[in-house]
């Protein structure tokens, strides 16, 4: 991580300036109250809280088996995930008892695990239903490297990356201003993370670059460093394992789920993957505040 | 045994698969209860659209329309090398064709069903279209039920001869008035050298009519037979399974068929090729789907020649937990270079592909219905945009309406 320390500092101001001043606001693009939550009988989310602001990125830590993908799941309102306790508010309303496509039109992405293949629906038509004109499904498609998959049913026979990218080329044409990232970097060879990262900047900034030198996807310039946080209009959440998309993606702030519950254990998103390359994840939450109201 | 007397006793010979269907409760006549186009009624015009008929047939090459037993005056396009008539006059003007190609591909006492349409008069559409020629519109052709308990007998013969290429729509519809009814329609085609015959039927009929069409086709050396099959209305009971006979070395098939039973419907519907020449290819695509009514898919590839190629896939999608869909494939190799193969699935729709959809932003109806759109695009060439439109768009209304 020693390349990245620099950063650390640089999320130091970023963080107390803007977005803390943006926290205690009332902008908040997501507001988790003491949320628990329950798959098929079993409680597996407990008392979470989460406050996203605008332009914030979020990332969330945690061992396998955690609730992180619960976590997810439950704020894009899928139907295994049953809320037993607490609220989720989105741009101030509350979308706790939404369906999903209330909160996908609310400004609500997800990129999601393992996305089921539909036969006969083309990956371009799915582009377009996300909200692309067919002008840029060409154009987004080639970015993405799927020019090639456009006619393809959706996900069928994609490999691992190819999936990864298919949902972020989606993503892209439906421009969500809350971004859900589940585990971007699995199951990406080295090559595409950056791929993978500057896709997910371009949905965070929602506006072309524009600079000297700019590639769409925007941030190509950036290729290699860091993309600046005070770019993004749109926010993220973002689960990693091992935080390699943190090499592309500005993350502002970092939490650990650990068993259900949430954890704040450092200040910036590096140090708090330090410290868990460190210590372990158990050893990082004894003792640490769990993330309040 | 003479001829005479094998048909006769084959008026009680009940058929392989479906119901039997008790002809005597049905009024077999032969009178003209429409004169002309013009006394068809609106509703029965508009099914007539539905089913894929333009009715002022600009752009199609010929038009030939049978109400009950009596066929009323086919039109052909100025210029356009097609033959379009009445079989029964076919067979007066062409004994030689008679003595070739009538009750050849489908056995005359096959059935009660066909042996009671060889027995009485002769009706139906003649098609021929002469070597080398290619039409450029389709020919479309509608079987018309406007009477009710109404029995009718079709006789139809295509011949499309060596090089030369047709495109036939076929729409068989009841007027709105008809409540019980039956129809029984026999056709037999023949595809020539290096000839090409795409055949698409459409069905609308209402939910007391029973159906039980009797067809073969025999494809030559380097022939292309396309046959499409589309009953997504409401009908009482269908029975059929088309043969295709790939006689000619290289000679190919598909059997395309989309089905929609809502309750009250059972349709029972196959597709069988016999791949008899050296490096045949067959594929049969069936699509069914489900909300309260009765599918039954059969497919047969039977491949008894060197080197030939055959895929079967029939898959089936329960809209709800009434009614059945059954997927019956079955693959006969004779030799040991025989590549045969078939899948078959029936389910519901997965609900994790309707989350995928409505995370995406559509409805859950919306997702429903794209899923299903997307089960059922299985390319069906040679269909015009119209009428691709107008299934898709009715299908959109069965899987949202009765569906869920």
């Amino acid at each position: 991580m020693g390349d990245l320390y620099p950063l650390n500092l640089f999320y130091g101001i970023i963080k107390s300036t803007l977005f803390e001043k943006m926290r205690k606001g009332e902008a908040q693009v997501l507001r988790i109250e003491n949320l628990s939550v329950a798959v098929a009988d079993k409680e597996i989310l407990h008392h979470v809280n989460l406050h996203i602001a605008p332009g914030e990125v979020h990332v969330l830590f945690g061992p396998n088996g955690t609730g992180k993908s619960s976590l997810i799941g439950t704020i894009m309102g899928f139907d295994r995930f049953k809320v037993l306790e607490g609220k989720i508010y989105f741009k101030g309303q509350d979308i706790t008892d939404a369906a999903p496509y209330e909160r996908a039109r609310l400004g609500l992405g997800v990129m999601i695990q393992r996305p089921p293949t539909i036969r006969g629906l083309s990956l371009r038509q799915m582009i377009s239903i996300c909200g692309a004109t067919p002008a840029e499904v060409e154009q987004m498609a080639q970015w993405m490297g799927l020019a090639e998959f456009l006619d393809r049913s959706v996900n069928d026979g994609f490999s691992g990356g190819e999936l990864k990218r298919s949902e972020l080329l989606q993503l892209m044409a439906q421009k969500p201003e809350l971004l859900l990232l589940d585990e971007p970097e699995s199951g990406v060879d080295v090559e595409n993370i950056a791929l993978v990262g500057r896709a997910s900047n371009y949905i965070l900034h929602n506006a072309p670059c524009g600079g000297a030198g700019c590639e769409q996807p925007c941030c190509a310039q950036h290729a290699g460093l860091q993309a600046a946080a005070k770019d993004n209009q749109h926010s993220g959440l973002i689960i990693t394992h091992l935080g390699h998309i943190l090499k592309y993606v500005p993350a502002t702030h970092a939490h650990i789920l650990y068993q259900g519950e949430m954890h704040d254990v450092a200040e910036t998103p590096l140090e708090i993957l330090e410290q868990i390359s460190r210590d372990g994840y158990e050893n990082c939450v004894k003792g640490s505040r769990r993330a309040e109201a | 045994m003479s001829e005479q007397e094998k048909l006769q006793a084959a008026l009680q010979k009940q058929a392989a698969f479906g119901r039997d269907i008790d002809l005597t409760t049905y009024d077999d006549n032969d009178v003209a209860h429409v004169q002309s186009e013009a006394d068809i009624s609106a509703g029965g015009k508009e099914k007539m659209t539905n089913v894929g008929m333009e009715l002022d047939g600009a752009n199609r090459s010929g038009s030939f329309i049978q109400v009950d037993n009596v066929v009323l005056e086919p039109k052909v396009k100025k210029q356009t090398p097609l033959e379009l008539m009445n079989t029964g006059m076919a067979a007066k003007k062409y004994p030689e064709l008679v003595e070739k190609y009538w009750w050849k591909a489908v056995a005359a006492d096959t059935d009660k069903y066909t042996a009671i349409t060889a027995l009485e008069k002769e009706n139906g559409y003649f098609i021929r279209v002469k070597a080398g020629h290619k039409l450029t519109y389709p020919v479309q052709a509608c079987v018309f039920l406007s009477h009710e308990e109404q029995l009718q007998r079709v006789h139809n013969v295509i011949i499309v001869e060596e090089g030369a290429e047709l495109n036939v729509v076929s729409g068989c519809a009841s007027d709105p008035c008809v409540d019980k009814a039956v129809h029984l329609g026999i056709s037999e085609f023949y595809v020539g050298k290096d000839a090409k015959l795409t055949f698409t039927m459409i069905h609308n009929w209402g939910p007391n009519v029973s159906v039980r069409p009797r067809s073969a086709t025999i494809v030559e050396e380097g022939g292309v037979y396309i046959n499409n099959y589309v009953c997504i209305e409401d009908a009482k009971d269908v029975q059929m399974n088309p043969k295709v006979i790939l006689q000619g070395e290289g000679a190919v098939t598909r059997l395309n068929s989309i089905l929609a039973a809502a309750e009250g419907s059972h349709l029972d519907v196959g597709g069988t090729v016999y791949l008899d020449a050296k490096g045949t290819r067959a594929e049969i695509i069936a699509r069914s789907l489900s909300s309260g009514g009765e599918i039954i898919n059969r497919g047969l590839l039977s491949g008894k020649a060197e080197e030939v190629r055959a895929h079967l896939e029939c898959s089936g999608l329960m809209l709800s937990d009434a009614g059945y869909i059954s997927a019956i494939p079955q693959l006969d190799a004779f030799v040991s270079n025989a590549d045969m193969t078939h899948e078959a699935a029936v389910g519901r729709i997965a609900p994790e592909e309707i989350e995928y959809l409505m995370a995406r932003g559509l409805d859950e109806e919306e997702a429903t219905a794209t899923i299903v759109r997307g089960f059922l695009n299985i390319n069906i060439e040679g269909l015009p945009d119209s009428l691709a439109k107008k299934i898709t768009d009715t299908l959109d209304a069965f899987s949202l309406n009765k569906g869920m």
